[in-house]
């Protein structure tokens, strides 16, 4: 059955591409002896402000997509079950009923606002960082206290959300080919409305 | 089984509070908020994580912003290296006397120890740092600098980076070819076998992998110069930063 439209999947693909290269090229200026073996720093540098300014770009291409927007919705709206979902979370409640979702459920839920929200702040502080004939140049030292520090977290979260991915291949298929099993829609999205 | 089913008293799906548009929101106001408190909290951190790291067996702290003190930037592909046999130092330009210098004859010289705090432009500042090496002066003195000449250009084995100084800069006494750093000699990854170091300045003047000296007529901006850093970078007065001077 449909989970994802092309378009939305095209969104997804376009952002994962985007932040891979801009971890990468992070890590490239970040890691000691990445740094070491790769050098070129201003050429890295380059790649990676292009790849993070470009980020929001798939999303916002997105919105033009009607699927698109309805996912936005859904994943906006936080309904009894989602907090019943955290709080099974929280207090490492296995039983499934405890864990009810809609097509997405509260984890997913939490991590897209977060990520959306860690990105704006890791493009501001790029910004600030990049453009120092815009920005005051003490802003500098601050923002790149923040970028250093949310860039770690952010690595990390994206690592749980591969590591969600890798564990669940259905879910995987989903976003692959926009299809999923009708008995794993049941299973782990019963709420889901379609 | 019957726990598996839906609750049909459940809200419907697109209903319930706007979460999501909070927690994005919610970020951003404690991104900007980590921005306005960063001075203090980055020198608590600073502290902490200084002390953990002289601690920690593993080297995992110095992967953590300002865990470890220095971060290597090199601005070339690849950097080759240089040994007691292979290194060359070239004094050059509006000089009486050029000449080129092995590591053995640098060593040879006399030495000078200077401690002093490492600041970069970027914001991460390493506190009470030794660089031992031959004052850049004694070196000037020695290749006869012709009266024309106003301004010294730097040049680094990696090829690509270049910095300069004014000549009565470089005749400070705070200015080295430094050999060795932290009492050890200059390792390859901190700029060795010798490097330059202009104590009063960003780190950024003080250039790796030094390769020549070159005296010119007047100064021609270096690497990070000709992308818009201040040529003359003292700590705490350029590049319109505050930071404590380290000199």
């Amino acid at each position: 059955m449909r989970r994802f439209s092309a378009g939305e999947r095209w969104v997804h693909r376009g952002t994962a591409w985007l932040m891979i290269v801009c971890v990468l090229s992070a890590a490239c200026l970040y890691v000691p002896q990445l740094a070491e073996l790769v050098g070129r720093r201003a050429l890295v540098v380059d790649v990676h402000k292009w790849s993070g300014l470009l980020l929001p770009v798939p999303f916002l291409a997105g919105l033009a997509s009607r699927a698109f927007r309805a996912d936005l919705r859904l994943l906006n709206r936080y309904g009894a079950h989602d907090r019943r979902w955290l709080s099974a979370v929280r207090h490492r409640d296995p039983r499934r009923k405890a864990r009810w979702a809609g097509k997405f459920n509260a984890g997913q839920k939490v991590y897209a606002a977060w990520v959306g929200g860690a990105v704006l702040v890791m493009l501001g502080t790029g910004l600030v960082m990049w453009r120092t004939d815009l920005f005051p140049l003490l802003w500098r030292t601050s923002s790149t206290f923040v970028h250093d520090w949310l860039a770690l977290t952010l690595g990390l979260v994206l690592l749980g959300h591969i590591a969600l991915a890798v564990r669940d291949p259905e879910a995987r298929r989903g976003m692959r080919t926009g299809s999923v099993d009708q008995g794993w829609a049941e299973r782990e999205h019963p709420l889901w409305r379609r | 089984m019957t726990t598996d089913q839906p609750d049909p008293t459940t809200q419907p799906e697109a209903d319930g509070a706007p979460v999501g548009r909070r927690l994005v929101l919610g970020t951003l106001a404690l991104g900007a908020l980590g921005v306005a408190a960063a001075p203090p909290l980055q020198r608590g951190l600073e502290r902490f994580l200084g002390a953990a790291s002289d601690k920690d067996p593993t080297g995992l702290t110095e992967l953590l912003p300002n865990g470890g003190g220095f971060r290597y930037y090199s601005v070339a592909s690849s950097v080759p290296r240089k040994n007691a046999s292979s290194y060359r130092l070239a004094v050059t330009g509006l000089v009486e006397r050029p000449a080129t210098y092995t590591l053995a004859q640098l060593r040879a010289r006399p030495q000078t120890r200077i401690v002093r705090d490492v600041q970069c432009v970027t914001g991460w500042r390493v506190p009470d740092t030794p660089f031992e090496g031959v004052r850049l002066s004694r070196l000037l003195d020695a290749a006869g600098v012709r009266p024309t000449a106003r301004a010294v250009r730097f040049t680094c084995f990696d090829g690509t980076y270049s910095e300069s100084l004014t000549l009565e800069q470089a005749r400070r006494s705070d200015v080295l070819v430094a050999l060795r750093m932290q009492d050890k000699d200059l390792n390859h990854a901190h700029g060795g076998p010798v490097r330059l170091y202009v104590a009063p300045m960003y780190f950024y003047k003080s250039a790796k992998w030094l390769s020549g000296i070159e005296l010119t007529a007047r100064v021609e901006p270096g690497y990070w110069e000709r992308k818009g850093y201040d040529v003359d970078a003292w700590v705490g007065r350029s590049n319109g930063r505050s930071d404590d001077p380290t000199a």
